[in-house]
């Protein structure tokens, strides 16, 4: 938590360790903040990182992003930021099509870490997607393709030292029958961020409830962590205020 | 401005003082420039506007979850399209039935009739230095304000002529404004699959390239029951929410607003989901039955009641923070069996132990609860 200069609870919750972080919210608790804040971490701790933006343009993750003090077009611009603007991602009508395009997609994230591994500035590279359940519509309920897709990015994390940070909308998969995608990308994991609601209803000054688990504690110095935090979060522009219930008047 | 999260936009004391010069010089009817580069058209209903911080978001898909027996939706939906037609905006129609252009003709009239709107234009300026030296007066009797409900409304109403106006349910918009316009409709009944909608939307859309700054036209698609269970497409869940996606990215890209109604009820529950997370704006009907004396005796003002408008999301667009309205639930009316309006649920005293003021207060956390859907 010292690379990423702040005390906060995230921050603390998450270790340093994380290779896999899912992301899991739901209508009524938005969780795109906290990949705006992985974002910015990723940013300012000397990586790169590759962003698949698949719901919305660039322009509102750099107006989002510059007032958290992190300027994405520069980044973009330094190529330490990868922006894929998908928004506009063609499906595949056909059987194929868009498994092939997955492949080619699979196929430039792969050059850009192993390009970003053989640079001179060897930092952490992230690769980022916003959001899983768009990948699915995106290939027409082929959850195949799409798992398919996942776990190659889930290779590269071991290979080739990277992070892999994805959004999921948690709430579409209560089903019994399509769970599928959610549970593997809980197997996964090695950090689970979950937003949700207040039982309680909307507040002006907590947004939503953040539960972090953190599976990747098996290494003997983080014995003594702590597995599971719950805690409160109130969204501002400029990041993210983290509190224990009732500390916050 | 940074910390101040959890806003209630339009509302906070750090909104922009030249907001209001802005959105008249901007140029375009019907488009108000707000905060972080948005700009908004008019829902027609002007407290819909107020509540949503402003109105539609340009570049937003904004989705009605429907009543499954009632066709409350429908006032939101004629009253969107009439704004567009007023403003002499582009407007696609895209409707559940053989002849969408008969819809046409069941969209309401503005309450003021042409002429006196121009008249009204004209003093525009006069009328609300009048109206600030109005207010200006009554400051020092700011207690009996709420006397005054109707002047204020008024005043209120003369500034945004431009943006939005009232609709009278009852009244017919007149031939001529539907006729001199582009306004066209495609029907989604007898279609086998989503692609000619897709088409039609590209074509609308291509039309009104997104620009920042300058003069804005803006165009309106409205949309209604996209899944409404007699279109042929209706077991392709995947291909109505990839149309959804790409509509939203077309949407994003272009200078326009898309209002999507949807009986939620046909869909799965996953898909619903889908549904509502691929919407900017998210906004459920429910109507009320006409004889209900348990709800009758909780809410004053039941008789003019005919449902509820349930805001679950608001567009944001360049900013990660979360809108908080005072009340999420709203007590949609017709306010002279021609007038939609939307107010906060006020419960009635009880027995008049505590005043209407506390009763008034506590309405909106209260409420929430009680009336959940």
């Amino acid at each position: 938590m010292e690379e990423y200069g702040g005390g906060d609870l995230l921050s603390e919750a998450m270790g340093s360790a994380a290779r896999v972080v899912v992301v899991e919210d739901c209508v009524e608790a938005p969780g795109a903040f906290v990949l705006h804040l992985l974002l910015k971490r990723a940013l300012a701790s000397g990586g790169a990182a590759a962003f698949l933006a698949l719901a919305q343009p660039f322009s509102h993750y750099d107006r989002v992003l510059r007032k958290m003090g992190c300027n994405l077009s520069l980044h973009r611009r330094n190529e330490r930021l990868h922006f894929f603007e998908l928004l506009g991602f063609p499906g595949g009508a056909r059987e194929g099509t868009i498994a092939d395009r997955f492949v080619q997609l699979y196929n430039e994230i792969q050059r850009l870490v192993e390009a970003n591994r053989t640079g001179e500035n060897a930092g952490q590279f992230t690769v980022i997607i916003d959001d899983a359940s768009l990948l699915e519509i995106v290939a027409l309920g082929s959850v195949n393709d799409v798992l398919d897709f996942l776990h190659y990015c889930f290779a590269l994390t071991s290979e080739m030292n990277c992070t892999l940070v994805v959004l999921i909308h948690e709430d579409i998969y209560a089903d019994e029958e399509n769970i599928g995608l959610l549970l593997h990308l809980r197997y996964i994991a090695d950090l689970v961020i979950k937003a949700a609601p207040l039982s309680t209803g909307l507040a002006a000054d907590v947004h939503g409830q953040l539960s972090v688990v953190n599976k990747g504690t098996f290494g003997e110095q983080r014995a003594k962590a702590q597995k599971v935090w719950n805690f409160h979060f109130k969204v501002k522009e400029n990041g993210a205020d983290f509190f224990y219930p009732g500390t916050r008047h | 401005m940074a910390a101040a999260g959890g806003r209630t936009l339009g509302r906070s004391s750090f909104s922009r003082a030249t907001s209001n010069p802005v959105a008249s010089s901007s140029g375009a009817a019907g488009v108000r420039i707000g905060p972080n580069g948005a700009a908004f058209v008019s829902s027609g209903i002007p407290d819909l506007d107020r509540i949503l911080g402003g109105g539609f978001l340009l570049g937003s898909v904004v989705m009605i979850m429907e009543d499954a027996d009632a066709p409350h939706h429908l006032l939101l939906l004629r009253c969107f399209m009439s704004q567009g037609v007023v403003h002499k905006q582009p407007l696609l129609f895209s409707g559940a039935m053989k002849e969408p252009r008969l819809f046409l003709g069941t969209l309401p009239a503005p309450v003021s009739s042409s002429k006196e709107d121009g008249r009204h234009r004209a003093m525009g300026a006069a009328a609300s230095s009048d109206g600030r030296a109005n207010d200006e007066g009554l400051r020092i009797a700011w207690q009996y304000k709420k006397y005054f409900g109707d002047d204020s409304r008024a005043e209120h109403k003369d500034n945004k002529q431009e943006f939005s106006n009232d609709f009278d349910l009852r009244k017919p918009l007149e031939r001529h404004l539907l006729n001199g316009q582009n306004i066209e409709c495609v029907s989604i009944q007898d279609a086998d699959t989503l692609s000619s909608l897709q088409d039609c939307c590209s074509a609308f859309l291509s039309k009104l390239p997104r620009k920042d700054g300058g003069s804005l036209t803006a165009g309106r698609i409205a949309i209604q029951s996209l899944c409404a269970p007699q279109c042929r497409y209706f077991e392709k869940d995947w291909d109505m929410v990839s149309f959804i996606r790409s509509l939203k990215a077309m949407v994003r890209s272009s200078n326009s607003v898309a209002v999507i109604t949807f009986p939620s009820t046909v869909l799965s529950n996953s898909f619903c989901k889908r549904w509502q997370h691929l919407a900017d704006t998210l906004l459920s009907i429910k109507a009320i039955p006409d004889e209900d004396k348990d709800l009758a005796k909780l809410l004053t003002g039941y008789q003019d009641m005919v449902g509820f408008l349930h805001v679950h999301k608001v567009a944001q667009t360049n900013s990660q923070v979360p809108v908080i309205l005072e009340a999420s639930t709203l007590s949609l009316k017709l306010r002279k069996r021609r007038l939609l309006v939307l107010e906060r649920l006020n419960q009635a005293p009880v027995d008049g132990s505590t005043g209407p003021s506390s009763a008034a207060s506590s309405s909106c956390s209260s409420q929430g609860s009680q009336l959940d859907f």
